[in-house]
């Protein structure tokens, strides 16, 4: 079983689009995990059935029993994160601020804080169309610990595939090179870069890449919009080539990209000819790379 | 005013929002550009400035001071994140776990984890005529985005407490990082693309900005692609759309190339007068 990471440095380049069509052409060969939980939307392409969901807790919160509390302060003194807050001798606790590291817990004389689990979101496993199935989950509004969302959506990713002898997870994965992305990637055997021919786009994918290499798995990049700027898709080709970074397709602008998201379907189910004929190629050399 | 621009999605047209209307007010006074997507930042790619001011931002982590440690492993117990643990007869620190929350380094009985401050990325200010720009940016393999935007926010806060406007140019998603950023804003601008993809994470963006109780306002980008979903959605939540910007290739290939459009297309700083006077006009309405 082998796993692949569908990422691109910067938002709206066209990961989840890519991801949908690998996992329509992959069929049941195929477990697919969408990681970008904070703003995920990959089920909005495969309509998943959300056929097993579970509620996923991570680190925890400080909640105060305000009878207990002798009002000494020194859980607002040892607070880094300015989360306890007093107003008129009560002292709170604000849960947007605190980072559940427990310290004031420890500390209050009169124990009069505790630390609770706190729910972080909800984690499914579905049936997809494509005689697939698929992980995703559901970061709670305003929860922390996205990271660690995405490391048990990975997981879960991969315990099924075992179970169901798939060849391949596909991950969608979440913009930017912070905690997210580094979670995705982790224990992945191919990263699929994909990227546009902008300022942006070059920018962003150097830095992804940056962190791609610190983990020592094999790449390849996928431009899309290619068309939309000769000069730019010229600089993103001389930084692969200097990086030794196959070049794994060109998809073109192309209002079909918008059509399939409107009507909930992949690109392949929407597109014959030119673009379902690059993207099946596509997916072709991601597999031989990858194995 | 701090004016926050997010939109849940990512590549909705956050930066060239941004730009473009710091660049905008620029023309007439000073205003101040932060960029707080530290993981990618883009916005500096749209100016050529000139570097004021550089400096190394940090986190706090505890140092294992040998010397005076006796392995009691209470410093272990003690954090809740995993990012010290006794090995043997020695303490490991993993400071891309360490929140700073210092717990190890006050209740260790010998002084053993004094605090030390470790490079996390770089802040960066720029100027360019009335405009202030500043951006952090995270070094690759840093995985914190949350103590950046928060310095970066200060930084701007304390240097430009007088000028009037500032913008925010906001990460991604609707997790931490987004949180830190609108926080503090005054009026938040969502940036959404009118398709089912936009529509989804622009209902996410508003349901973490309204933990916040913020004054919210939308612009749909690519207007004309896509359905009416979102402008419905508006509608619902009685969210002001403020402004509908075209779907258009010429805008698409001005942005790949790292050009301020209202620059090229008029059409684009009339709809930017209008968003200006639009929040100018909810803000002291009283919201």
């Amino acid at each position: 079983m082998k796993e692949i990471v569908v990422i691109s440095g910067k938002g709206g380049t066209g990961k989840t689009s890519v991801t949908a069509s690998f996992s329509y052409l992959g069929g049941s060969s195929v477990v697919t995990a969408d990681c970008d939980v904070d703003a995920a939307d990959l089920h909005l392409l495969l309509k998943p059935d959300f056929g097993y969901s579970e509620d996923f807790y991570s680190g925890e919160i400080s909640s105060k029993d305000q009878p207990g509390c002798i009002r000494c302060g020194k859980c607002a003194d040892v607070c880094r994160f300015d989360a306890i807050t007093v107003k008129n001798g009560i002292y709170r606790i604000d849960p947007l601020r605190c980072e559940g590291c427990g310290y004031c817990a420890r500390i209050c004389p009169p124990k009069a804080i505790i630390n609770k689990e706190r729910k972080a979101g909800k984690w499914h496993i579905s049936h997809i169309r494509t005689g697939g199935k698929m992980v995703h989950a559901r970061l709670g509004i305003g929860a922390d610990n996205s990271g660690k969302l995405v490391a048990k959506v990975k997981n879960e990713a991969r315990e099924l595939a075992l179970e169901e002898r798939a060849e391949y997870v596909i991950v969608d994965g979440s913009p930017g090179v912070g905690c997210p992305v580094v979670s995705s990637l982790s224990g992945a055997n191919f990263v699929v870069l994909v990227t546009e021919p902008s300022v942006s786009g070059l920018h962003d994918l150097i830095r992804v890449y940056e962190l791609v290499k610190k983990f020592h798995i094999k790449a390849g990049c996928i431009i899309n919009k290619a068309d939309i700027n000769p000069g730019q898709h010229q600089k993103i080709m001389d930084f692969l080539a200097e990086e030794g970074i196959p070049h794994l397709a060109d998809l073109p602008y192309d209002e079909r990209f918008t059509k399939a998201i409107i009507e909930g379907k992949t690109i392949i189910e929407i597109s014959t000819g030119n673009l379902e004929d690059r993207l099946t190629k596509c997916w072709e050399k991601v597999r031989r790379l990858t194995n | 005013m701090k004016i926050a621009i997010a939109s849940g999605k990512g590549g909705t047209g956050k930066t060239t929002l941004s730009t473009n209307l710091a660049a905008l007010i620029a023309e007439s006074e000073e205003v101040v550009l932060a960029d707080l997507d530290v993981e990618e930042p883009n916005s500096g790619l749209f100016f050529k400035a000139e570097t004021v001011h550089e400096e190394i931002n940090v986190k706090a982590i505890p140092y294992w001071d040998e010397s005076k440690c006796t392995l009691c492993g209470i410093c272990a117990r003690v954090c809740n994140f995993h990012a010290i643990i006794r090995l043997g007869p020695s303490i490991v620190v993993f400071p891309e776990l360490c929140h700073s929350c210092y717990a190890c380094s006050e209740l260790c009985p010998e002084a053993a984890l004094p605090i030390i401050q470790k490079r996390t990325g770089i802040l960066s200010e720029f100027q360019t005529g009335n405009l202030h720009f500043i951006e952090s940016r995270l070094d690759i393999g840093e995985e914190q985005a949350v103590p950046a935007i928060a310095k970066t926010k200060k930084f701007a806060a304390q240097k430009y407490s007088g000028v009037r406007i500032t913008l925010f140019d906001s990460p991604p998603g609707t997790s931490c990082p987004v949180m830190e950023t609108v926080r503090d804003a005054d009026f938040v601008l969502l940036v959404t693309e009118p398709t089912p993809f936009g529509l989804h994470d622009l209902s996410l963006a508003v349901d973490t900005v309204r933990v916040f109780e913020k004054t919210i306002g939308v612009v749909i980008n690519r207007y004309g692609t896509g359905n009416d979903d979102v402008a419905e959605y508006c509608r619902r939540e009685q969210i002001p759309v403020l402004a509908r910007i075209p779907d258009s290739r010429r805008i698409a290939e001005l942005y790949s190339a790292g050009k301020l459009i209202y620059k090229e297309i008029p059409e684009i700083r009339n709809i930017l007068e209008g968003i200006l006077d639009a929040i100018t006009e909810i803000t002291e309405g009283g919201g």
